[in-house]
C-alpha cells in the first residue's frame, strides 16, 4: 500500500495505486451507499447510488459572500482515487439524490417486502431504510413480470430485478457459464436466461454457482430455503446497512 | 383572567379507517398498550373502528388510513377523509404501495373473479348484488388518489413505530423512525 491519501467527508483515507474511491473507502471502513458494486467484480457504474462530489470549492465573491461551487459528480465505483482529492459523500444533497434513485427503483419493479424471502437482508431494502425512504413518492409502475420456477433448485422472480448485472457478471467472469444477460432497452430492459427455451431450468446454472448467490435483491432465490431466519434476527433487523462497511457484500446464501 | 396562563390545549381530533387492508395496522396500533392512556390525553377519536362512528366530523385534525384503494367504496371513504381531515397519514404497506392486494394488478380482474366464484364446486356466477362495492381493475396506493401528507411504512408498523410517529407529529416535529423502527415488512 502506498502512503497516498485523499479526503472523504474530511476524513483522510489511504489508498493504493489503481484503487477506486469506493474500494479505498470500504477498505478503510467508510461506507459509501451502492447497489451494483461488488468487490469481486469489475465495476459497472450503473446504479449511481455511489455517486460522490469531487473537489467542491468555496470562493469569496466581490461583495464578500462565500459561495460553494459544487465539485463534479462521479460514480465512486469507477473513479480512481487520487492523492489530495476532496470527496463528499454524506451530504444532504447526495442523500436526497440517492433517496430519489431508490424510490424510482422501488416503484419500477414490484417490491412487496412482506412476501419476499429476501426481506431483512435485501440490499435495496437496507439502503431504503438507511436513507429514510418513508414513501414511494412516484406513482407505482405495476410492471407485469413473470416468475421462472423451471430450475430444480433456483427460483427467479423477475418482479424484483434492479438490472444491476451482478448475476450477469458473476456467471460470465467467475462461473464462466454466461447463464444471464440483459436484453432490451429503456423500460423494456430485462434479465434473460441463456437457453434455447429461455427458461432457467434449461441452463447449466448450479445452486453453488456464484451467480446463484450474488443477487442483492429477491430475484435469484434458493428453493426450500425461504424465510429461514425469523423476523427480528435478520441482517438489517440487527444493524443498518451503513453500520459496517465490511459487511457490504451481499450475504452469502446458505445452500 | 390571568393573562399568563396558557389557554387549555385543545385535543386533536383523530379519525382512522381501514380500506383494502387486513386491520393488522389497527391491531398494531393497539400494541402501543398502556400508552393509549397518554394518547387520549392528547387526542379524541372521531370516525374509527375503535369508536364505531360511521362518518368523519368536518373538523378532524388527523386522518390515519390503513390499506390501499381496491374498490369504489374505498375511493368514497378516502375522499371523505381528505375532505374532513387537515392531515392524512398513509399507514402500512398497503396504503403506501398497494401491498399484498396490489399483487393482483398483473392479472385480469374478470379472470380472478371467475376463478374464485364461477368454477365448478365454487359457485355459479360472479356476485353482482348492487350492495357489493365494485372492484377497481387495479389496486392503488392512497397517494395516487388523494394528497397524502405523511407515510408510516411497515406490514404492520410496530406499536413502537406508531407511537414514535404520532408523538413526533403531535409535538410538531417531522416524524422520523430510524433504524429498528423503519420496516417494510
Amino acid at each position: 500500500m502506498s502512503n497516498e491519501s485523499f479526503f472523504l467527508d474530511e476524513e483522510e483515507i489511504p489508498f493504493a495505486e489503481g484503487q477506486t474511491i469506493i474500494q479505498a473507502a470500504l477498505s478503510a471502513g467508510k461506507y459509501i451507499p451502492h447497489l451494483c458494486y461488488h468487490p469481486e467484480f469489475k465495476p459497472h457504474g450503473s446504479c449511481k447510488l455511489c455517486t460522490v462530489r469531487i473537489d467542491s470549492r468555496t470562493i469569496t465573491t466581490e461583495d464578500g459572500q462565500t459561495v460553494k461551487i459544487p465539485g463534479r459528480a462521479a460514480a465512486s465505483c469507477t473513479t480512481p482515487a487520487q492523492a489530495g482529492q476532496h470527496v463528499e459523500s454524506e451530504t444532504d444533497e447526495l442523500r436526497d439524490l440517492r433517496r430519489t434513485l431508490v424510490q424510482m427503483l422501488l416503484v419500477e419493479g414490484n417490491h412487496y417486502c412482506p412476501s419476499c424471502e429476501k426481506s431483512g437482508k435485501c440490499m435495496l431494502q437496507g439502503l431504503a431504510y438507511d436513507l429514510g425512504v418513508m414513501d414511494p413518492h412516484f406513482p407505482q409502475y405495476f410492471s407485469k413480470r413473470e416468475v421462472d420456477a423451471s430450475h430444480a433448485d433456483i427460483l427467479l422472480d423477475f418482479n424484483r430485478c434492479i438490472l444491476c448485472e451482478l448475476c450477469v457478471r458473476a456467471s460470465a467472469e467467475m462461473d464462466k457459464k454466461n447463464v444471464f444477460s440483459l436484453s432490451g432497452r429503456g423500460n423494456t430492459k430485462h434479465l434473460i436466461c441463456n437457453s434455447e427455451s429461455g427458461m432457467l431450468g434449461d441452463t447449466n446454472l448450479a445452486a453453488t454457482d456464484k451467480a446463484a448467490n450474488v443477487c442483492p435483491v429477491g430475484v435469484i432465490l434458493h428453493k426450500r430455503h425461504g424465510f429461514e431466519v425469523p423476523y427480528g434476527q435478520r441482517r438489517f433487523d440487527k444493524a443498518p446497512i451503513s453500520d459496517n462497511a465490511v459487511q457490504y457484500a451481499p450475504v452469502k446464501e446458505q445452500v | 383572567m390571568n393573562a399568563s396562563a396558557p389557554p387549555p390545549k385543545r385535543k386533536l381530533l383523530v379519525a382512522t379507517t381501514s380500506l383494502a387492508g387486513c386491520f393488522g395496522c389497527h391491531m398494531s396500533f393497539l400494541d402501543i398498550d398502556e400508552r393509549i392512556l397518554d394518547l387520549v390525553e392528547l387526542v379524541d377519536f372521531d370516525r374509527s373502528p375503535i369508536t364505531d362512528i360511521k362518518h368523519c366530523s368536518p373538523n378532524c385534525d388527523l386522518g390515519i388510513i390503513e390499506g390501499g384503494v381496491c374498490n369504489a367504496e374505498n375511493v368514497h371513504v378516502l375522499h371523505e377523509f381528505r375532505k374532513n381531515c387537515k392531515i392524512l397519514i398513509a399507514m402500512g404497506a398497503c396504503a403506501i404501495n398497494g401491498g399484498l392486494p396490489a399483487q393482483r394488478n398483473s392479472l385480469d380482474i374478470r379472470d380472478i373473479l371467475a376463478a374464485v366464484y364461477a368454477q365448478p364446486g365454487r359457485g355459479v356466477h360472479i356476485p353482482n348484488d348492487p350492495e357489493i362495492p365494485l372492484l377497481l381493475n387495479e389496486v392503488h396506493p392512497l397517494h395516487e388518489v388523494v394528497k397524502i401528507d405523511y407515510f408510516l411504512p411497515g406490514c404492520p408498523p410496530s406499536g413502537d413505530a406508531i407511537w414514535k410517529f404520532l408523538t413526533d407529529l403531535l409535538a410538531g416535529r417531522t416524524p422520523t423512525l430510524g433504524h429498528g423502527l423503519i420496516h417494510y415488512d
